[in-house]
């Protein structure tokens, strides 16, 4: 079917979305969030304090909890914590969208710098806490729990691809089988942040060799940082086969079939869970260019047998099975 | 069965229910399907007037009988230091007022409403007395007016087929004053009436008989006095006649005031007593109508529903009717459209303060308030205060500010921003917070798209419940909130594209 003329270009016509295998959000909600991710294991994604436990239980690792504060703590509590700390990231337990994570990544005397290079003082630290605890940041404005990390020491290798802020690892793990992967760059657009709508860069990451494939920056195919200038035809994320082992086997700790998983690289310990998510995003497929849809419905079509395999052999199977196209 | 099944099943018996019931309302108990639908309502006042002889008084005054065509919707007593009260008396109601004394002019009243319907004006049979009461035609009446009356009678029998054709043709007869018979008759019977003579001619042709007593409803009629029709049984039913011009049936627009029977009022302790009518007509809204029939009958529908809830109480619901509107507003802007909000039924909300304040005074409102908010939120935020005594604070000054508003505006001569008390003040306060924070987070742009998708939301949702029709439908027919409802629910089933995304994913199609 054929769109009228002045809406070409600015829009598609939603069939040629279905051909090509794309998931829209009504399809992600009622197919799959609603089909394979049962309500009550929702609270170990939605709550990274019982992430960062289940994920003990499984022998995944997750960057280092330092603190928790489950009551509103008095500021002599908090700086006890933090003082002697160089290095740290304040989060909340139920924020959701990365909202009100706080990274501090020195000291300037009494003063707290951030990756921005802004200093903030011990009060606004103290403020900080006093927020998420009341519940700012977290779904439905619930009174929240406080949780302080240690700050991952990055792998330097994507340092070049990133601008100011953290980079990390998106994969979609459906029903065991990772399914699909991007990484996250901060650009300086993105005031630091890695969030895709606020114009950071999506790169693909092919499934069988960790190479990028494809990037995106605000819906544009671009071939390099545009601040660092580095190409991404050159990206190679190390410890790949670990990683997706990693993302396949969060499947087995948290239960949920649809599931988006975070990775961070680690300098010394390698890949490393920072939070799993039960309702993961639709813009991987523009950082890929390629629609979920049609990899969801090839594992749906499996048989039980396929279904019940350890997550070696998943893991083998979608490196293989959902390896990128070579590009023409 | 799949719950797509079910939400299938569930929403078509949801939307049966709700249609079925809406249907029965409009075509049984009348309620109007489309707004404006006025009905003509008559008020039909009796005044009984009598010169009181300053003893104890008492008077009668017979009241209407049910007619099928003519719904009473109400009626009302004036009885100013009158003992009053209403009794039955050989299947007919009598109003009867009573006083220990009175002296000069008295005056009471009895008025009712009645509203047309179609139909026939009477049910038969009627249980009245077929028997007939010979005049008595002899010594006192003279020869020739016997004569008269016989061969009137005769001529009319001969040129009819039975009773009906027979009481016409007498009838006609009676009114053409060339006829010499006719003439004859009349001139003997001076003081009395057409219908008191006809009947007695119709009692010496053995037939039975007796007058009924209405009103003719003509707009603005006063002082009027009641009009007779007559009634006659033709062996197996009883038949109504206009008696001037001898046609048969119950004119249109007749009011049945009295069917047979004694006098039409009674007065004791009284002289000069009689009844003037006066008739108005009003046209009135369709609903209140079918409102007012079926009060009466206590029809369980409406008895049971919101309509039998004080006013106050109703108005507050005509709103809240329009919420599920409001909210499937909402989910078709964001499961077709994907518009983006803050909070995601807030646009009901302030859709319901615009209504109240209307559109644009609402919206300058709306967006002073927030901006004034967010000043003073940014203000706020550096003086480290906990969260909840932040927002406290913040909903204190939107009241203050509300305040402000109302009187800097009134003092200006701008009344309608009194209105601005319609503003939900909680939802406020948090639609302020929550900005401040994406503003921290996020930066002014995405506040004024979360601001603006929102203020688009909830214009469309107040342009959706501000339309006659809509606000017609849910506040007389709440059972098509089932209908919504199951809509709702197949919406809810939709795994199509949003329009949003046609535009998101269209780098993905090269």
């Amino acid at each position: 079917m054929q769109l009228p003329s002045f809406l070409r270009g600015s829009l598609v016509s939603p069939f040629t979305l279905r051909k090509l295998g794309v998931l829209g959000m009504n399809a992600r909600n009622v197919h799959y969030i609603a089909r394979y991710n049962d309500r009550d294991k929702y609270p170990i994604v939605d709550d990274k304090l019982n992430t960062k436990r289940q994920a003990k239980r499984y022998r995944i690792p997750v960057p280092e909890l330092i603190a928790a504060f489950e009551t509103q703590p008095s500021r002599k509590r908090v700086m006890e914590v933090i003082e002697p700390l160089e290095k740290f990231v304040i989060k909340p337990a139920r924020g959701s969208g990365g909202k009100g994570i706080l990274v501090i990544v020195g000291r300037d005397g009494d003063e707290y710098v951030k990756p921005s290079g802004n200093k903030v003082t011990a009060l606004d630290i103290q403020r900080h806490v006093s927020n998420i605890h009341s519940g700012l940041y977290s779904l439905g404005g619930k009174p929240d729990r406080v949780m302080i990390e240690a700050l991952v020491d990055f792998d330097p290798v994507f340092d070049k691809y990133s601008f100011e802020g953290v980079p990390d690892i998106r994969v979609i793990v459906f029903r065991g089988f990772p399914v699909m992967a991007m990484l996250r760059c901060s650009t300086h657009d993105s005031d630091g942040k890695a969030n895709l709508h606020q114009g950071a860069v999506g790169v693909g990451v092919d499934l069988a060799t960790g190479k990028s494939c494809h990037a995106v920056q605000r819906g544009i195919r671009i071939e390099k940082h545009p601040d660092t200038e580095m190409p991404f035809a050159d990206l190679l994320v190390p410890d790949w086969g670990d990683l997706v082992r990693l993302a396949a086997s969060c499947y087995e700790m948290t239960g949920l079939g649809y599931l988006g998983c975070d990775i961070v690289l680690d300098r010394k310990r390698g890949p490393l869970l920072l939070e799993a998510n039960a309702r993961p995003g639709l813009a991987i497929q523009i950082a890929n260019g390629v629609g979920l849809r049609t990899r969801l419905e090839h594992i749906e079509e499996m048989d039980l047998e396929q279904l019940e395999k350890n997550v070696d052999e998943r893991v083998a199977y979608s490196m293989d099975y959902f390896a990128a196209k070579p590009l023409a | 069965m799949s719950p797509r099944a079910q939400v299938y099943i569930l929403a078509a018996l949801l939307t049966l229910m709700g249609a079925g019931l809406t249907i029965y309302k409009n075509v049984e108990l009348g309620f109007p399907l489309l707004p404006g639908e006025y009905r003509t309502v008559w008020t039909i006042e009796a005044k009984v007037r009598f010169t009181a002889d300053g003893g104890p008084a008492k008077a009668a005054l017979t009241l209407p009988r049910e007619q099928r065509n003519m719904e009473v919707l109400g009626e009302t007593f004036s009885s100013s230091g009158y003992g009053f009260n209403i009794i039955s008396e050989d299947d007919e109601y009598r109003a009867v007022w009573a006083k220990r004394q009175a002296s000069g002019l008295q005056s009471l009243f009895y008025q009712l409403d009645v509203h047309q319907t179609p139909g026939a004006a009477l049910e038969q049979p009627l249980d009245l007395s077929t028997e007939v009461v010979k005049p008595m035609l002899g010594a006192r009446e003279q020869e020739a007016v016997r004569q008269a009356i016989y061969s009137l009678v005769e001529t009319a029998r001969e040129r009819s087929s039975d009773t009906r054709t027979f009481t016409s043709e007498l009838l006609t007869a009676l009114a053409d004053n060339r006829n010499q018979d006719r003439n004859l008759i009349f001139g003997y019977y001076k003081g009395r009436s057409f219908v008191d003579t006809a009947l007695l001619v119709l009692a010496a042709a053995d037939i039975p008989a007796h007058r009924i007593r209405g009103l003719y409803l003509e707009d603005d009629r006063r002082r009027l006095d009641p009009e007779d029709l007559l009634e006659i049984y033709d062996g197996k039913r009883w038949v109504v006649f206009e008696p001037l011009s001898g046609s048969p049936g119950v004119p249109k627009n007749f009011f049945i005031w009295q069917r047979g029977g004694k006098s039409l009022l009674d007065v004791e302790g009284g002289r000069n007593s009689g009844v003037t009518f006066s008739v108005i007509s009003n046209d009135v809204p369709a609903r209140d109508v079918a409102m007012l029939s079926t009060s009466q009958e206590k029809e369980a529908l409406v008895d049971f529903s919101i309509y039998s809830l004080p006013i106050e109480q109703q108005s507050i619901f005509k709103l809240i009717l329009l919420v599920p509107v409001g909210a499937l507003v909402v989910v078709l802007l964001r499961v077709f459209v994907g518009l983006r909000t803050s909070g995601t039924f807030m646009p009901v909300l302030l859709a319901i303060a615009f209504i109240e304040t209307q559109l644009f005074t609402g919206l300058a409102i709306f967006v002073l308030i927030l901006i004034l908010g967010l000043w003073i939120r940014f203000y706020l935020s550096r003086l480290n205060l906990l969260l909840v005594a932040r927002i406290a604070a913040v909903v204190v000054t939107v009241v203050i500010l509300m305040g402000a508003i109302s009187v800097v505006s009134y003092k200006l001569g701008i009344e309608q921003a009194l209105t601005v008390t319609f503003f939900p003040m909680i939802i406020l306060a948090w639609t302020i917070e929550r900005m401040s924070i994406v503003w921290e987070e996020d930066g002014p742009y995405e506040v004024v798209v979360q601001a603006g998708g929102s203020l688009l939301v909830a214009v469309i949702a107040w342009w959706v419940m501000t339309n006659r029709y809509i606000e017609h439908w849910t506040f007389n027919f709440p059972e098509l909130l089932l209908v919504l409802l199951g809509f709702i629910m197949i919406v809810g089933n939709y795994t199509g594209f949003r329009l949003g995304e046609l535009s998101r994913f269209r780098q993905l199609v090269r």
